[in-house]
């Protein structure tokens, strides 16, 4: 019965409006949630649990106010719920040493998470950890059947390709077609209750630090129209003026 | 100076033409970027040649047949010499360079669109904001197509470096697209209908003009959400594609901060919409304060006259 990891972050709600103060993203008024692929990532460790049995950890990196989406994944069904204490900014090698630190000393045999996170849109942890495990990998993977490994469908050329993956491996998951389950009452008096394991995990100095934030530069007015018919002048305005036709 | 190595972005076997704009990106860290064509064939490394850079390495391995990250990473690993990497920014190529980067213990930043002065700039929050960082070792920066004009010239010539790859995985079966259109992350234009369509059924006006000029159909998250037939793949948005084509026509869509998050970085933006304040217009280079009933008729017949 394998021992299934699911790699869950805290992010800006995507429907925030994000702030750029001295030079820094200013995240102090912002709605934080559990980054929207992590959440297809959480529901296909809890199918892969159904279909093979074992136990579910949710894991993530961070303060204790990142707590809140570990309750959230304990709502709807995953058995444990772990966060390696860390705070202030880390770089790729930083934060995926720590977490494969953690997915060993879990015993964790196959790990699950979003295809890139909701903040950085990187997508570089999945992989970062295979690697770093010495594990297969197979990215943003928009369905996982479970047997002796696993079979997966992925991006492959301009369509997919069904890839078999011998396990340990960590899969990075896109939405597809999953639908992921809500919480129940019970769910989430029990998530309530649960307590958060932390472990505490030393990681190497982060050569990669940031300089600073900035808003992307506004556009300059364009030009605007009334009625339909105004289509016309603009078609020909995409050839002759902006020449991308 | 560093010793940069770029990473030739592969399509099909052949050196895609985005890789001119990597080695652009490598050289300014100054010095010659050394470029990798990872290949089953040496001479699909010839397509390497005149894209400006100091000397060309065909690594030659069957690891290279299909994509694996581990096989890939390993198979780079052992003929790519310390230095800082740079390799192109689609999904794969990401992948790769994230397990490349950990395979080295070093970090790795993804979807560079700047790089001045060794400081590194991409977008983060989906483009809704910008973020620079320092390095101060060896690194892999993934750069964006589109960014850095294609360098030219160099080397015309490859040396052949055998290599092994640890491959993990295996392609069990090729499945072609469901549908026939182009994706709208590979298109130079893309045409999205927004809920302000009515219904799923008024997007083949939306297909039609997409045919008329080349380009894709996306839609918006309010349209993905609401329409069982308009399928997550054509999302555009913080949780669908991020899209930067040279046009993107955004038909019934208000522009919340979810869909703008997916499309800014276009070249050029047309909305058409009814509602005079939808925020959408705030980011055209034209705006049209219509219907699509009034106006994508007009819109195409136009389109139709100029491309006969």
């Amino acid at each position: 019965m394998p021992n299934i990891i699911v790699l869950v972050k805290q992010v800006p709600d995507t429907n925030a409006k994000i702030v750029v103060n001295s030079d820094r993203v200013d995240l102090s008024t912002v709605k934080m949630v559990m980054s929207p692929y992590d959440e297809f990532a959480v529901e296909t460790a809890l199918q892969h649990k159904e279909a093979a049995g074992g136990e579910v950890i949710a894991l993530t990196v961070g303060g204790a106010g990142a707590e809140k989406i570990l309750k959230d994944a304990k709502a709807i069904g995953v058995d444990r719920i772990v966060r390696v204490d860390a705070s202030g900014d880390m770089d790729s090698n930083a934060l995926q040493s720590i977490i494969a630190q953690a997915v060993a000393e879990l015993g964790g045999e196959v790990v699950y998470c979003g295809k890139s996170a909701a903040d950085t849109g990187a997508g570089s942890t999945g992989p970062g950890v295979a690697e770093r495990m010495g594990w297969a990998s197979a990215s943003n993977v928009s369905s996982t059947s479970f047997g002796d490994g696993l079979s997966v469908v992925m991006p492959s050329g301009s369509g997919n390709a069904q890839v078999s993956v011998p396990l340990p491996a960590v899969v990075s998951c896109d939405k597809g077609s999953l639908k992921v389950r809500k919480p129940n009452v019970k769910g989430i008096m029990q998530a309530k209750r649960a307590s958060v394991e932390v472990l505490s995990i030393e990681a190497p100095p982060s050569t990669v630090s940031i300089v600073n934030h900035a808003l992307p530069q506004a556009k300059p007015a364009g030009k605007s129209y009334e009625g339909g018919a105004a289509a016309a002048e603009v078609a020909h305005l995409l050839r002759d003026e902006a020449n991308v036709l | 100076m560093t010793q940069t190595i770029v990473i030739a972005e592969m399509n099909n076997n052949a050196v895609h033409p985005s890789t001119a704009e990597l080695v652009s990106a490598a050289k300014t860290f100054g010095g010659e970027p050394t470029l990798v064509v990872p290949c089953t064939d040496a001479n699909q490394a010839s397509g390497a040649a005149g894209m400006g850079a100091g000397n060309i390495i065909a690594a030659k391995s069957g690891a290279f047949a299909h994509y694996d990250a581990s096989g890939w990473a390993s198979a780079l690993d052992g003929v790519i010499p310390i230095g800082t990497i740079i390799t192109g920014a689609s999904p794969q190529s990401k992948d790769m360079a994230a397990r490349l980067a950990a395979r080295r213990n070093i970090p790795v930043v993804q979807d560079a669109v700047k790089i001045q002065d060794g400081e590194i700039t991409s977008p983060v929050y989906s483009g809704k904001a910008m973020q620079t960082v320092s390095a101060t070792g060896p690194v892999v920066i993934s750069v964006r197509s589109n960014v850095f004009t294609p360098a030219e010239g160099g080397a015309m010539d490859h040396q052949i470096l055998a290599t092994d790859g640890n491959v993990a995985t295996a392609v069990q079966e090729f499945m072609a697209r469901a549908s026939e259109r182009l994706d709208v992350s590979e298109a130079n234009i893309v045409i999205s209908g927004g809920r302000g369509m009515g219904s799923p059924d008024n997007f083949t006006h939306l297909e039609a003009i997409a045919d008329t000029i080349g380009a894709a159909v996306g839609a918006s998250r309010a349209a993905v959400d609401t329409w069982e037939a308009i399928p997550h793949s054509m999302q555009v948005g913080q949780t669908g594609k991020t899209v930067n084509p040279n046009l993107y026509i955004a038909v019934g869509i208000s522009g919340a901060i979810q869909h703008l998050a997916g499309m800014r970085s276009s070249k050029y933006i047309v909305a058409i919409n009814k509602d005079a304040d939808a925020p959408i217009f705030q980011h055209a280079d034209y705006g049209i304060v219509a219907t699509w009933e009034e106006a994508l008729p007009v819109l195409h017949e136009s389109l139709k006259g100029m491309m006969d």
